[in-house]
């Protein structure tokens, strides 16, 4: 949860179509001037935490994709039932039960990436870009717009995600997705210990923000 | 008494939430803007992790583990309810959040003024969540809980009030336009992290 989260209401009628300009923009602008990273300040500790390798950070992004999405769908047909003094544990309850179902899913197909992610798959409940998305967009936004809404947030913390893994990876160990890189092109290369701890994440981040903000020129005020 | 000791420091510093984990960033970047306020976020964390730690604890060994049930009978005995953790724990968390947030505005009105709406801020703060999960791949008895709980949120308390303090002086420096705000702190809470990993290896 962020201050940076303004609440959003998008009106869709129901003759527009499924793509229209405003749909496409739900999905496009969390990838840039919206990201929820690098702007909401939104699910920063799982962008930190699993990013040493890319392969861990590429399923972390599908998971919380899934979740994300897919709450947002549900709270969006409860959202008028919902009262709104219980609607944390609720909004909790709807995100445990996808997480529960992708964490059974990752054991049973991809044992040893959830070996590696830990706890940080229980932890996409907490993470707070699902709680964040729903709590400003999918409560009140009908189900289609709030499906693309979690889509295109789950993506921009995909894409963050995926920089900062590639960062560390390549520069930590000098492989991408466990391809040796600098061993097959017979250069020496010492890993650089640093990016392998989560200093060295944080730091990049920071750099990432850095780069981010000079392209699309976002200020924040002081 | 010594391995509580040891616990509480492990806890504290060595495998600290914020720059060992980096858990319960958001609030810890979103609230760290004034010393003030940071510290009194800070005391509820402590509060919530050091409550919902031994309680899920409970919760863990007396009804979610296999073969809790056998008192039972004997066809009991293979009920395994682990892989209802997730929701259990959260829901634990999201009552003792409202809970204490009741608690706070009944007996202390002052401070439910001050901390208002960081109080349900901390059901999603990750390292309450984190605290409880990290005490289930542990082999910890229900002491030991209590104190890596209380350790834990210590330490966040710790961070948080030593990123404000940095950040209230952050105001004075001439840092470049697009790195203002949100990219110099992470840089600033990075260079923090590696301070705290002089105490690798700390033990008593």
């Amino acid at each position: 949860m962020s201050t940076a989260t303004v609440e959003e209401k998008v009106v869709v009628k129901k003759s527009e179509p499924l793509f229209s300009k405003k749909n496409r923009a739900l999905v496009s602008n969390p990838l840039d001037i919206d990201n929820p990273v690098t702007v909401q300040v939104l699910g920063i500790c799982s962008a930190l935490a699993v990013t040493t390798q890319m392969k861990p950070a590429f399923v972390m992004t599908i998971g919380l994709t899934v979740v994300a999405a897919s709450s947002s769908v549900a709270i969006s047909f409860l959202r008028n039932t919902i009262p709104s003094r219980i609607r944390i544990i609720v909004q909790l309850a709807v995100v445990s039960l996808w997480v529960i179902m992708v964490d059974q899913l990752l054991k049973a197909y991809v044992y040893d990436v959830s070996k590696q992610l830990t706890v940080f798959v229980g932890l996409i409940i907490t993470n707070c870009i699902v709680m964040g998305r729903l709590e400003a967009f999918a409560m009140g936004n009908k189900p289609w717009p709030s499906f693309m809404d979690g889509l295109g947030n789950g993506l921009g913390y995909g894409l963050i995600l995926m920089s900062i893994a590639f960062g560390r990876e390549f520069l930590g160990s000098g492989s991408i997705f466990g391809y040796k890189v600098f061993a097959e092109l017979g250069i020496p290369y010492q890993g650089n210990g640093l990016l392998l701890f989560p200093a060295g994440a944080c730091i990049l981040l920071g750099i990432i923000i850095w780069i981010q903000r000079t392209l699309n020129g976002f200020r924040e005020a002081h | 008494m010594e391995n509580l000791v040891n616990i509480g420091i492990r806890s504290i510093f060595i495998d600290n939430m914020i720059f060992a984990y980096f858990l319960g960033m958001c609030s810890f970047l979103a609230i760290s803007k004034k010393v003030k306020t940071a510290f009194g976020l800070g005391l509820a964390v402590i509060f919530v992790i050091g409550i919902t730690v031994p309680i899920n604890w409970l919760i863990q060994n007396y009804i979610l583990v296999q073969g809790s049930f056998a008192w039972l009978g004997p066809e009991y005995a293979n009920i395994d309810l682990s892989f209802l953790q997730f929701i259990v724990f959260i829901s634990v968390i999201a009552a003792m959040v409202q809970l204490t947030e009741m608690v706070v505005e009944k007996f202390s009105p002052a401070l439910y003024g001050t901390l208002g709406i960081f109080l349900p801020l901390i059901a999603v703060n990750c390292s309450v969540l984190g605290a409880a999960l990290f005490m289930v791949g542990r082999p910890y008895n229900l002491t030991e809980a209590t104190v890596f709980g209380l350790g834990s949120g210590i330490g966040w308390l710790l961070a948080i009030v030593a990123l404000a303090g940095v950040r209230e002086k952050m105001k004075y420096s001439n840092v470049p336009a697009p790195l203002r705000g949100l990219g110099i702190t992470f840089i600033l809470v990075g260079l923090m992290s590696l301070g705290f990993m002089s105490f690798l290896g700390f033990t008593i």
